[in-house]
C-alpha cells in the first residue's frame, strides 16, 4: 500500500512535518495531564479526607463526570474562549493553549476520582497510626499521596491516555491547523475524511506506539519502585 | 526540648463509652501510675480495645473524665501506642522509623542514627532497608513496637501485640517490652493469654462487658481472685 | 516529598508558559482564515499559502469547517478573513454588516459523482436537472453532505431550483443526508456506491475512489464561485484588518491569481482565478 509505506518512510527519516505533529500532541496531553493532576491529585486527596455535608453527592457527580464526551467538553470551551464569549478576549481560541484547557478539563475528573479512591482506601489502612502519631493534617495529606505514588501514577497514565486518543475536544477548540494545531489524532480525522486511509493508519500505528511506549516505561518505573517500597 | 509534664498518673472517672445506646466503657473508674507493667486481660469484645484507645486519646469520652498527669488536654507527646494489626507504611523498616521520628519532632540529623538504635533494640538490624509490608508478622509487630518507642513515651500502651505470633516471636516481645519497663517506661497492654499476663504483670485490671471487674496486683489475681468473673476466667470458664 | 511536588507543578506551569510565549510570539504576523473543507482539501492552501508567507512573512492559519460554520466563525470574530463558496450566503454576510467587502477570487466547478455501475443512467449527461430527476425515480441511492456547506447549498439549489424538486419534501430513504464534509460523503458513497455532487477539487485528491467515477459534469449550473471578505473591525476589534486587507489584495492580484491558476493535480488545472469578473 502505497500509504503505508510513506507513512513508515516518514517515520524513519524523522520527516519534520511529522514530528512536529507528534511533538504537538505530546506537549498538548502531558501538559494537561500534569495540570489536571495539579487540581485533580489534592481534590481527591481532600474529598477522600474530609466529610462535609454533600460529600456523597459530590462524589457520584466526580464519577459521572469522568465520563464526559470529549465533544460536548469541546463545543463547552469554545463557546467560552470564542471571541464573543465571555473569555474572548484572552484571544485563546484556536491555538495549542485552547486544546490544553479543552483536555485538562477532560482529565482533571478522571485523576480526582481515581485519586479519591486510592486515597481513601489507603487512608483507612494508615489512620490508626498516622492519629497514634499526632501527625498533624497537611502532613497526613502528602504522606499518603506520596505512598500512594505508585498507583498514583497509574492514575496519571489513565488521564494521559484519554487526553491522547481524543478528538472530539481538541480539533474543536484547536481548528485543526496546519503547523499550529494540528495533532496526530486530528490529523488522522482529516486523512480519513480525505480518504488516505492507509495514511491515516499509518498516523495511527505511531501514535500508538507512542502510547504503548510511555505505559511500558512507567509500568518499568513503578515495577522498581515496588521493590524498593514493597 | 521535651515536655517535662508527666502523662502519669493517668485517672479514669466514671467514664464511659456509648456507641448506638450500646455501653462500650461503663463507669470505668481506674488509676494507671507509674511502676511495673498493668494488663488488661477480659473476653472478647469487653472493651480492652477501647480502653486503651480511649487512654491513649484517641477516642473521646461520652461521660465521666480523663486527666493524663492532672490535666485534661494534655497532648500526647510522651504516650504512643502498638495495635494489634500494625499498619507498615509503604516503606523500608528504617524509613518507618524515620517516618514515626519525624512525627515525634526528633532532628532530622539525629533521625538515621536513632533509628538504627531503634532497629537493634528490637532486633531488626538486619532488615533495615527491607520494606516493611514484607517482614512477617512478628517482625511487623517488632518494627511498630519501634515505632512506639520512637516517641520516646512515658506511657506504652500495647493491644495484644502477641495475639497472632507463635512462641518464638512472643518471645522476643515479650523480652522487649519487660526490657523497656525495667527502664521506666509504664506498660499497659492488653493480652488474651493467661500465662503472659502471669509473666508480665505487675497489676491485673479485668474488664468484662465494658465494666471494671478487677484491678488487683499480679500474684494475687491469680491466687485468690476477688470476684465470680475473675476466678471463672482464671479457671478458664468462658464467660459470656 | 513535598518538594517533589513542587517541582512537578513548576515543570507544568513553566511548560504552559513557555508555549503561551512561543504562541505570543507567532501571533505577531498571522492571520486566521476560516475556510472550507473542500477548500482545504484540495490542496490549494498548501500551494499557495507558502508563497503569500514568502512574500509578506505573514502566517496564515485555515481553520476548515463548512461554509455555514465558517461564515458564523466570522460572525463570532473568531477569524480575521472569511473564504468560501456561497455567493447568497456571503451576500447576506456583507448585508448584516459582518464583513466589509466581498471580492470574487475564483471559480471551480461541481461534479456528479456515481458508481461505475450507474443504476440510474445518468453517464455522461449534459444536463445536471435532468440527471437528478432520473436518480429521484430510480430511486437510487444519494449522499448529501446536510452541513450547510457551500457544497450542500449549491446541491440544494440544484433540487429545488434547477430540478424542480422539493427535495425536503419529496425525499426519501434512497437520500442520506450524513452532516459532514466532503470527504466523509466520498467515503460514504464510495462504500455504498452511491451518487454524490462533490466539487472537483476534493474529488481529484480524493485517494479512496473505490468505484466510483465523475459521471455528468459540464453543466454550467456546476459552476463553483469562491468570495473573500475581511471580517467587519469595526464589530470586532480583534481583527487583524491590515494584514487581512494584505491576504485579499494578494489574492486578487495577478500574482496571487497566477498562483492558484497554477495548482494542479496529475495536470490538471483545479481552479480558475476570476477577480476582474465584476458579475462573478
Amino acid at each position: 500500500m502505497a500509504g503505508e509505506e510513506s507513512a513508515l518512510q516518514l517515520v524513519l527519516t524523522a520527516d519534520p512535518a511529522l514530528w512536529a505533529i507528534v511533538r504537538l500532541s505530546l506537549l498538548v496531553s502531558l501538559t494537561a495531564v500534569l495540570l489536571a493532576a495539579a487540581i485533580g491529585v489534592p481534590a481527591g486527596a481532600f474529598l477522600a479526607l474530609t466529610r462535609f455535608r454533600g460529600r456523597e453527592a459530590t462524589i457520584v457527580i466526580l464519577n459521572a463526570l469522568m465520563g464526559l464526551p470529549p465533544v460536548v467538553v469541546g463545543l463547552a470551551i469554545f463557546l467560552l474562549l470564542s471571541r464573543s464569549g465571555p473569555l474572548g478576549s484572552w484571544g485563546l481560541l484556536f491555538t495549542p493553549q485552547a486544546m490544553v484547557i479543552a483536555q485538562t478539563v477532560l482529565v482533571a475528573p478522571i485523576i480526582a476520582a481515581l485519586t479519591r479512591q486510592i486515597i481513601e482506601d489507603l487512608w483507612v489502612e494508615y489512620r490508626d497510626e498516622l492519629a497514634a502519631m499526632n501527625v498533624g493534617a497537611l502532613w497526613r495529606v502528602t504522606t499518603l499521596i506520596w505512598d500512594a505514588r505508585f498507583s498514583l501514577v497509574t492514575v496519571l497514565l489513565a488521564g494521559f491516555g484519554r487526553a491522547a486518543a481524543e478528538v472530539g475536544a481538541i480539533i474543536v477548540v484547536g481548528g485543526n491547523i496546519e503547523g499550529f494545531t494540528r495533532t496526530m489524532t486530528t490529523a488522522i480525522a482529516l486523512e480519513t475524511s480525505k480518504g488516505d486511509l492507509p495514511l491515516a493508519i499509518g498516523l495511527g500505528v505511531v501514535l500508538m506506539s507512542i502510547v504503548v511506549l510511555i505505559n511500558a516505561l512507567a509500568w518499568g518505573m513503578r515495577r522498581a519502585g515496588e521493590r524498593y517500597a514493597g | 526540648m521535651r515536655a517535662p509534664a508527666s502523662d502519669l498518673p493517668l485517672v479514669l472517672t466514671n467514664a464511659s463509652v456509648m456507641r448506638r445506646d450500646v455501653a462500650i466503657l461503663d463507669s470505668i473508674t481506674l488509676t494507671i501510675a507509674p511502676g511495673p507493667p498493668t494488663i488488661l486481660i477480659g473476653p472478647n469484645g469487653s472493651g480492652k480495645t477501647t480502653l486503651l484507645r480511649v487512654a491513649m486519646g484517641l477516642i473521646p469520652l461520652s461521660s465521666g473524665s480523663i486527666s493524663w498527669g492532672g490535666r485534661e488536654n494534655a497532648s500526647s507527646e510522651r504516650r504512643a501506642i502498638t495495635f494489634q494489626r500494625p499498619a507498615m507504611l509503604r516503606r523500608s523498616a528504617s524509613a518507618n522509623l524515620r517516618y514515626a521520628l519525624g512525627a515525634a519532632r526528633v532532628p532530622r540529623v539525629q533521625r538515621h542514627k536513632r533509628a538504627a538504635e531503634l532497629l537493634t533494640m528490637v532486633g531488626l538490624d538486619a532488615l533495615a532497608s527491607r520494606p516493611a509490608r514484607r517482614l512477617s508478622g512478628g517482625e511487623q509487630q517488632r518494627l511498630a513496637l519501634a515505632r512506639a518507642l520512637a516517641r520516646d513515651p512515658a506511657v506504652l500502651f500495647l493491644d495484644e501485640p502477641t495475639a497472632s505470633l507463635d512462641p518464638y516471636a512472643t518471645k522476643a516481645i515479650e523480652d522487649i517490652v519487660q526490657a523497656v519497663s525495667a527502664r521506666g517506661v509504664k506498660i499497659v497492654m492488653s493480652t488474651h493469654d493467661l500465662g503472659q499476663a502471669r509473666r508480665l504483670a505487675g497489676d491485673v485490671v479485668m474488664l468484662h462487658r465494658g465494666r471494671l471487674v478487677e484491678n488487683t496486683p499480679s500474684p494475687e489475681f491469680f491466687l485468690t481472685p476477688r470476684t465470680e468473673e475473675a476466678r471463672k476466667f482464671v479457671v478458664g470458664e468462658l464467660l459470656v | 516529598m513535598l518538594t517533589r511536588r513542587f517541582l512537578m507543578v513548576a515543570a507544568a506551569a513553566g511548560t504552559v508558559i513557555a508555549a503561551a510565549a512561543s504562541a505570543a510570539a507567532q501571533e505577531e504576523k498571522s492571520i486566521v482564515v476560516s475556510s472550507t473543507t473542500s477548500t482545504q482539501d484540495s490542496g490549494l492552501f498548501g500551494h499557495i499559502l507558502p508563497l503569500f508567507k514568502q512574500k509578506t512573512g505573514i502566517d496564515v492559519k485555515v481553520v476548515a469547517q463548512g461554509t455555514g460554520q465558517a461564515l458564523d466563525t466570522g460572525r463570532r470574530g473568531d477569524a480575521d478573513v472569511v473564504f468560501v463558496h456561497a455567493k447568497s450566503a456571503e451576500e447576506k454576510f456583507i448585508a448584516e454588516g459582518e464583513g466589509v467587502k466581498r471580492y470574487p477570487v475564483m471559480y471551480n466547478d461541481f461534479v456528479l459523482i456515481g458508481p461505475k455501475s450507474d443504476p440510474a443512467g445518468i453517464k455522461g449527461m449534459s444536463d445536471v436537472a435532468k440527471a437528478l430527476q432520473t436518480i429521484k425515480e430510480k430511486q437510487a441511492p444519494f449522499i448529501s453532505r446536510g452541513d450547510r456547506s457551500g457544497t450542500h447549498i449549491a446541491e440544494l439549489a440544484l433540487w429545488n431550483k434547477d430540478a424542480g424538486i422539493d427535495i425536503e419534501k419529496d425525499k426519501g430513504p434512497w437520500y442520506k443526508s450524513i452532516g459532514q464534509g466532503m470527504g466523509a460523503a466520498l467515503n460514504t458513497a464510495a462504500a455504498s456506491n452511491a451518487y454524490v455532487l462533490s466539487d472537483r477539487g476534493t474529488w481529484l485528491s480524493f485517494k479512496n475512489k473505490g468505484d466510483l467515477q465523475i459521471l455528468v459534469e459540464g453543466d454550467k449550473r456546476l459552476f463553483n464561485q469562491y468570495g473573500v471578505m475581511l471580517v467587519n473591525p469595526a464589530k470586532h476589534p480583534n481583527v487583524k484588518k491590515d494584514l487581512g486587507r494584505q491576504f485579499i489584495d494578494w489574492l486578487v492580484s495577478p500574482e496571487g491569481q497566477k498562483a492558484i491558476a497554477d495548482y494542479k493535480i496529475n495536470g490538471e488545472q483545479l481552479f480558475y482565478s476570476n477577480a476582474n469578473d465584476t458579475s462573478a
